[in-house]
């Protein structure tokens, strides 16, 4: 497991990392947990020649609320958001990432920055219409969830561009579940399932989302079922579910065929929506 | 005899010592292969195969060899001094085996993903790999075939054009009329059972350091088989063996896959002699996944007999055992290993067992973790569980019934062995006295599927009596005795040298723990010593849960002869008769005076400053034992699993495990525990997530732990274990084998609850591996709402 030459640097400041970034051009790369792209690396299916290591970058760790909304740093760490009450499905979804070693150093700019349609945190940011703040040399710029994630391992951030920051709504008034159905607890997900429900004062759902991981080649939105589900009573969830995986057509893999994935999302998102409404 | 009586020492057999061997190893002390460095080392990196099939057109090394750093590149042509081919010693009694040639590199053509075609050797050990990068290697694809019953078709692309068909050998073992004794059933249970390839994985890779010094040829490896290690490079590089040191240092685990002469090893010491530079190569788990052999991998065609009442009648398994694209160290005996077991803990009066090899486009099969006899186990507790339900039978009362009897032991079994001892009725009664399966079956939670299996197994192990085992047995051409020598320092500090080669077995812990109850000195006195060919007498190694049986009991014995010699003179030295000397305490004394006595230290100075010995007596303390068995041992013991089932989701969920086995007299309950533990992971890893798959072009799918899933902690129940103390007669310390025990007996545990489970969903048998994509599509196809 040894990758191809590189070189490396870790700026103090971000000014400094967007230069390093941008004079590597198009063969530089960001480097912050490392837990996707040292892999990557390693098996030479990955060759930058330069990585720009962003863990000096001052202020771009940590979660604070403002304005109605969670503002979490960039380089925040997965450990550091597992288990977080307040922040709904992303403290339930960190929790479920791989292992207690790689939530120790992957982040959840990295994790969101690589895009991969079977990771945990682009589902949930879909899901809750969170976004991204990114910098580049000329300023930065405000990316939506639902315009970042282009294709299989391909998101919004450019070449240049270094996140710095993630923002997700308040779930206050918002009831959620993440859950992820794996071979072992530390695998990819096969399907996970974001559920979001919001319910009105007679007890109906003002508000659902739903995201779906790994049925495709970026995260989803499951829009049928979240329709069929909004306004109505918990009794609806098990109809509304059942339209979990329409307009999906996920790859098949060794572990599951695109029938059985699409049975799982069904199965999942009943569960998930069930969990969530409770 | 039986080892409590015999030392009457110190009492250290027996106890729940902990390891003497894990403060080093937790703490990161430990020196394994990778963290030995030599100075002026090379790095060796392998160029390989991507093609499961193909001829080699051309091999350009020239921008390779231009790197910085690089100072060979080489083929097969460039090592075409080498004496002999990698080796296969191990052939079925009477079996003739076609054997391909088999070069550390590759001649000619390819024949699986990953079959080395040159080797890049350099300065950097990054440089080496990016050089490996750079020979162009131009290959003609040929046809592939990956499946074990289509290589068999006349039609099918051939392996090996010299040996004219996919066909390795065949084997027969068994005996009586089959055909009278079919008719004579009341039912005939039939299945096709598919045992899976699997991967050892231990956690340390592979790797080879080796140099050549003023003659003499030092390798250090992840082996197993350090003393076969170096036999084997004597005889493809030439030269005496004394000329060449093998040294096992800390190995991280090898589960079989280190039980093997592999053609890095090879390389590398061919290497250091002419380059006249140490050599060093350490595998990536890419490559582990791809070049450690594999385990499993059969096609078994059952047929079981029964009368209405239960009673067995007949016995037939023609097993098709995929060899791989080679044959490694004991490829072809794999399979034939467990058919000497194949009807396990049953009285079946007629038995047959037809075995036939067959080349695919894989990395070899061999031994791994119980080798043969998993797939026997698995094979005839599935098939018991298939017959019952065909009789409307309970499954424990079938076994019950045909249970070989405790007063039937030592049994002669149809296939030709003799099982040593056994109890099965009282392990299953020990298993039902922690198992209550009526309240395990109440106690189901809602909306799961629980299942409840069992396994009532026994195995062949204690590697073995030469006379069943070797040349004029099962034709493995060398003698399987072991050996050790007990040395007694003048201070009374004792040094252990066996010629077994422990990976995680705790021989340092046993082995102190038996001869510190021989000599009179507790155990942490005792320094085990292993794995280094020029330091103690020659020895065969670890595998096939021999190392206790054998290699205890020799050290066992040395320890004995070195006890006899103390009581001579302690005897001597206190004017006491010779037969009132006893241990006691620690301490040599005469008996009913446990105030007159000497130390071990005491008498090991008395020994090794000879100035008041007995009359002709050598000075010194040490004593060396040759020992060989006259028997197998057979463990054996009952097993039971509880799964629950996610109807919707079809993941299986091991609720609950229950291992009684008996491994003989206990010599340390701890690491029973452990290596039980251990294997039963092994099983319920092959029976619920780990399978090797190739795709039909012959590609490597499953190429590391993302796809390859070995269980984590997070995946299993904690175990439950118990034992009943059966000692064998094979050896004088009543011990059987234990460290493929759990993985023999658990896969058919495991699968026969889950379809236990699955029967109300109208499935009735199942192959591993049982993931959940598996199970949801059986219950799919099951059809019941």
């Amino acid at each position: 497991m040894i990758p191809p030459e590189f070189d490396y640097v870790a700026p103090d400041s971000l000014d400094e990392a967007l230069q390093a970034l941008a004079g590597g051009g198009g063969d530089a790369k960001v480097l912050a947990g490392g837990h996707s792209l040292l892999p990557l690396m390693k098996l030479r299916l990955a060759a930058p020649g330069l990585l720009v290591d962003i863990r000096k970058v001052p202020g771009l760790r940590g979660v604070q609320r403002e304005d109605g909304q969670w503002r979490i740093g960039a380089m925040t760490r997965h450990a550091d958001l597992q288990g977080n009450a307040d922040l709904g499905p992303v403290g339930q979804a960190a929790g479920l990432i791989a292992d207690q070693q790689v939530r120790n150093r992957g982040t959840i700019g990295g994790s969101l920055a690589h895009g991969d349609p079977a990771s945990d945190l682009p589902t949930v940011l879909l899901a809750c219409e969170g976004s991204l703040t990114v910098a580049s040399s000329s300023g930065t710029r405000e990316v939506a969830a639902a315009d970042l994630f282009q294709d299989y391992l391909t998101t919004a951030v450019g070449d240049g561009e270094i996140v710095t920051e993630v923002r997700v709504p308040a779930f206050d008034g918002w009831g959620s579940s993440y859950l992820k159905f794996t071979r072992r607890a530390e695998d990819w997900a096969m399907v996970a399932v974001c559920a979001l429900v919001k319910k009105a004062s007679d007890g109906s759902f003002e508000d659902v989302r739903i995201g779906l991981t790994n049925m495709g080649s970026t995260p989803l939105r499951a829009g049928a079922a979240e329709a069929a589900l909004r306004g109505k009573g918990a009794d609806a969830i098990a109809a509304a579910a059942d339209q979990a995986a329409e307009g999906t057509d996920p790859p098949g893999d060794l572990n599951a065929t695109p029938d059985y994935k699409r049975h799982l999302a069904r199965v999942l998102t009943r569960r998930a929506l069930e969990e969530a409404a409770a | 005899m039986s080892t409590t009586e015999a030392p009457a020492g110190n009492g250290h057999v027996g106890r729940a010592l902990r390891r003497k061997e894990d403060p080093r190893l937790i703490t990161g002390r430990g020196s394994y292969v990778e963290d030995i460095i030599l100075p002026g080392t090379l790095w060796m990196a392998m160029v390989r195969s991507p093609e499961a099939h193909a001829r080699i057109v051309s091999i350009d090394a020239s921008a390779a060899k231009e790197r910085e750093g690089v100072v060979a590149v080489l083929t097969n042509e460039d090592m075409a001094d080498l004496l002999a081919p990698l080796p296969m010693a191990w052939v079925p009694p009477g079996a003739e085996v076609s054997t391909p040639e088999h070069w550390p590199l590759a001649k000619g053509k390819v024949c699986h993903v990953g079959d080395p075609v040159a080797v890049v050797i350099g300065e950097d050990r990054y440089g080496v790999v990016d050089a490996a990068e750079d020979v162009v290697v131009e290959y003609e694809p040929l046809p592939v075939v990956t499946d074990i019953e289509r290589a068999l078709d006349s039609d099918a692309p051939v392996i090996h054009e010299g040996i004219g068909s996919n066909k390795s050998h065949e084997h027969s073992v068994g005996g009586g009329d089959l055909e009278a004794a079919f008719a004579d059933s009341d039912v005939v249970m039939e299945r096709r059972i598919v045992n899976h390839r699997t991967s050892g994985a231990p956690i340390e890779c592979r790797g080879v350091l080796a140099e050549d010094r003023a003659g003499k040829l030092t390798i250090w490896s992840t082996t197993q088989v350090p003393h076969f290690l170096r036999l084997f490079l004597a005889i493809m590089l030439g030269g005496s063996e004394e000329r060449y040191r093998v040294i096992a240092p800390e190995v991280g685990g090898g589960f079989g896959t280190k039980l093997q002469i592999y053609a890095e090893e090879v390389i590398a010491a061919w290497a250091a002699k002419k380059l006249q530079r140490p050599i060093k190569w350490i595998e990536t788990r890419s490559e582990h996944m791809m070049t450690s052999h594999h385990g499993r991998d059969q096609i078994a065609y059952v047929k079981v007999g029964a009368k209405r009442d239960g009673t067995l009648t007949a016995f037939h398994a023609r097993i098709l055992a995929d060899m791989g694209a080679y044959h490694q160290l004991l490829t072809p005996l794999i399979p034939s290993l467990g058919g000497y077991v194949m009807t396990g803990v049953y009285k079946i009066p007629v038995v047959h067992t037809d075995v036939t090899g067959v080349f695919t486009n894989k990395f070899a099969t061999d031994a791994i973790r119980g080798a043969g006899r998993p797939e026997a186990t698995h094979m005839i507790e599935v098939a018991l569980d298939q017959l019952a339900d065909e009789l409307g039978m309970d499954r424990l009362e079938l076994r019950r019934k045909n249970f070989i009897a405790k007063e039937d032991f030592p049994y002669e079994t149809p296939y030709g062995i003799t099982y040593d001892s056994g109890d099965h009725h009282g392990t299953l009664d020990k298993l039902l006295e922690h198992f209550d399966e009526d309240a395990m079956r109440r106690e189901a939670p809602a909306g799961k599927l629980r299942g409840i299996g069992y396994s009532t197994y026994t195995e062949i192990c204690g590697l073995a009596p030469t006379r069943m085992f070797g040349p004029t047995g099962v034709g493995v051409q060398a003698g399987f005795w072991e050996s050790a020598v007990v040395r007694v320092h003048i201070t009374g500090g004792v040094t252990v040298f066996t010629g077994t080669s422990p990976h995680g077995q705790g021989h340092e812990t046993a082995w102190g723990q038996i001869v510190a109850d021989r000599l009179g000195c507790d155990p942490d006195a005792v320094t085990v010593l292993h794995g280094d060919t020029d330091q103690g007498p020659m020895g065969l190694d670890t595998y096939g849960s021999r190392s206790l049986a054998v290699g205890g009991t020799s050290a066992a014995i040395a320890a004995e002869r070195l006890a006899d010699k103390c009581k001579r003179i302690v005897a001597h030295q206190l004017e006491a008769p010779v037969e009132d000397i006893v241990l006691q305490d620690g301490k040599w004394i005469v008996r009913g005076s446990p105030d007159k006595g000497m130390t071990l230290g005491e008498v090991s100075m008395a020994a090794h400053v000879p100035t008041n010995l007995p009359e002709g007596m050598d000075p010194a303390l040490e004593a060396s034992s040759f020992w060989e068995p006259d028997n197998f041992v057979f463990p054996f013991g009952a097993h039971a699993c509880v799964v629950d089932i996610d109807r919707e989701t079809g993941k299986v969920e091991v609720v609950r495990y229950v291992a009684v086995d008996d491994c003989g007299n206990p010599i340390n309950p701890l690491l029973i525990d452990g290596q039980v533990h251990g294997g039963v992971v092994h099983a319920i890893g092959q029976a619920l997530f780990e399978q090797v798959v190739y795709d039909e072009a012959g590609q490597l799918v499953t190429g590391s732990f993302v796809d390859y899933a070995l269980p984590t902690a997070a995946e299993l129940p904690s175990f439950e274990t118990d034992r009943t103390v059966t000692p064998s007669p094979s050896n004088h310390l009543g011990v059987k084998g234990i460290g493929e025990a759990g993985t023999i007996a658990a896969s058919a545990a495991v699968t026969n609850a889950v379809i236990d489970a699955l029967r109300p969903a109208g499935v009735t048998y199942m192959d591993m591996p049982l993931t959940p994509l598996r199970v949801w599509q059986a219950i799919q196809e099951g059809g019941a709402s």
